[in-house]
């Protein structure tokens, strides 16, 4: 078999990055929610930038012909900011979209062809009823599934489901997960539900007082999480709070050849290593616990950058589910097959842990308009190396070397970027 | 009615063209018993339109699931006879047996491959 180690042909840094807040908008629309993006973007390069020296842009959508009725986004978006006639392209991953647009830019960046690239990406889902975003979201399943009946948190419960009875644990090992990352967003003014689960209880105990309404006492966060009044079944074992939101929202990152780098930034954050994968739907699955395409698109990105897992210091990873969380830090090497829930309800991917685990509060608090997911992880990720990240800023002195893990589908597109600080 | 891989003997349902084990393109029809065991599932609450159509919903859950065939290879069904509103009930590995049902009216109406417990 022909394998050849893959090498990116010049080096490609991050020099700006910037997003909408997530979440449901009557009175915002993509192109609203792009122009947020962009502009916060721009300003957020510390040299500044002039837009008319971008050569092309990349970025990710994945279903707005369903959700509001319009395709061919990319002279769309090239007329909001100006760019006509540049080349602007829509990649679709399902949920990877913007982070397969990331690695669009960096590789017509490291090809020689470009030197200033912007990508990013934006949906927009919330107008439509649950039930249509319902169907819409299981367009990103295989076709198999979707004429089945499966929605989308019925292929990662169906996931969950394997994964439970292989480790004999239920869904109250996935509770630490849901409970740390809410603590996380609680700090993300971007974020959809910027709330603990604390948060979350005492203001529904002060509602209920104000309505004279009797309430039980939920003891603990994990309390709160079992009761079913206010965490029903979504598609068992997949509750309420197991699932990441609808949402609108758009983020930006302007990627720029190493060599004029410094043109832009004093600190430019670099892109080492970046894989891409793909996984196979639930009737041909080897192992349901896993994804294959994780594994292959860490690998590359891993090898690429000379790196290990234990390398990489904290990651934001595709958290739409609780049980997807887990089995990212499973496929990404952080915490053996199995393990990965153990290391949550140890703490280990807490904020002020050993492996910091979604501290943007992850696709579950922060939100997950689909198409912009993958870029606002990596400006996640920047902004943590540059110590930029305020209240929910890891403690850790020596921060690095960061990592994103993007999936789209339920595995089907797996997009792993590391980043680098020198 | 499954494909079978003429070079590796890896059969997929539904059928495919070029095999997913050794990438060849030499397959073969195979009909297969409709026999098998629950690999995984899920029970939906929260439906898609054709299913909450069908009288489906949040007190009305669906079960669907990934059965593994006994000849080999899985497929994703709907499962019929277990109650969805008890999924900690449903059993890994229980015996099911496939039969087709219909979902729609009139000219949508398609026909479904659904999998039960083995009847008595």
């Amino acid at each position: 078999m022909y394998h050849k180690k893959r090498s990116l042909g010049r080096g490609v840094a991050v020099v700006g990055a910037g997003m909408s807040k997530f979440g449901m908008f009557q009175d915002k629309d993509s192109l609203n929610l792009f122009t947020e993006a962009y502009q916060e973007t721009i300003s957020s390069v510390e040299k500044g930038i002039d837009p008319k020296d971008i050569d092309a842009v990349y970025f990710g959508n994945f279903a707005s012909e369903f959700f509001v009725h319009q395709g061919h986004w990319g002279p769309i978006i090239a007329d909001l900011i100006g760019l006509t006639p540049k080349p602007c392209t829509r990649i679709e991953g399902a949920c990877a979209s913007s982070a397969a647009a990331f690695r669009e830019g960096v590789f017509a960046i490291a090809s020689g062809f470009y030197d200033i690239v912007m990508v990013g990406g934006v949906e927009e889902m919330s107008k439509c009823s649950t039930p249509l975003a319902t169907e819409g979201l299981a367009l990103g399943g295989f076709p198999d599934e979707a004429r089945t009946g499966f929605t989308f948190p019925g292929l990662y419960g169906t996931r969950a489901v394997a994964y439970f009875e292989r480790y004999g644990i239920t869904r109250e090992q996935l509770m630490p997960v849901t409970i740390k990352s809410h603590h996380n967003a609680s700090m993300n003014p971007k974020a959809q539900f910027g709330l603990s689960i604390r948060n979350i209880m005492d203001k529904r105990i002060e509602r209920a007082q104000q309505k004279g309404e009797q309430l039980s006492p939920w003891n603990s966060e994990q309390d709160f999480l079992r009761d079913s009044k206010v965490n029903p079944v979504i598609s068992w074992p997949m509750h309420l709070y197991d699932c990441c939101p609808i949402s609108d929202g758009a983020s930006c990152i302007i990627l720029v050849a190493e060599e004029i780098a410094r043109n832009y930034t004093d600190d430019p954050i670099y892109v080492i290593g970046l894989g891409q994968g793909s996984s196979t739907g639930l009737s041909s699955s080897k192992d349901l616990t896993s994804l294959e395409g994780v594994k292959y698109a860490a690998n590359e990105a891993y090898e690429i950058s000379g790196l290990s897992p234990e390398d990489v210091q904290f990651a934001e990873v595709h958290d739409c589910f609780s049980i997807a969380e887990v089995i990212a830090t499973e496929d990404m090497g952080f915490f053996p097959p199995g393990e990965g829930y153990k290391a949550a309800e140890a703490g280990l991917t807490r904020l002020d842990g050993p492996k910091p685990i979604n501290t943007s509060g992850g696709l579950k608090c922060k939100g997950h308009p689909v198409g912009a997911t993958g870029t606002a992880q990596l400006l996640e990720v920047w902004t943590q190396l540059k110590a930029q990240a305020g209240p929910r800023q890891i403690p850790n002195p020596n921060l690095t070397i960061g990592a994103a893990h993007n999936v789209g589908g339920h595995g089907g597109t797996c997009l792993v970027t590391i980043l680098e600080r020198r | 009615m499954g494909s079978k891989c003429c070079s590796c003997g890896a059969i997929s349902v539904p059928p495919r063209p070029i095999c997913n084990e050794c990438l060849d393109s030499e397959m073969e029809w195979i009909e297969l018993k409709g026999k098998g065991k629950l690999e995984s599932f899920t029970c939906t609450a929260v439906c898609p339109p054709f299913m909450a159509e069908e009288g489906y919903s949040t007190e009305n859950p669906y079960c669907a699931g990934v059965v593994k065939l006994e000849e080999g290879g899985s497929v994703v069904a709907l499962i019929d006879g277990v109650d969805a509103n008890v999924p900690e009930n449903i059993e890994l590995g229980m015996s099911l047996e496939a039969r087709f049902t219909h979902l729609g009216e009139d000219s949508s109406q398609e026909a479904y491959l659904v999998f039960g417990p083995v009847s008595v």
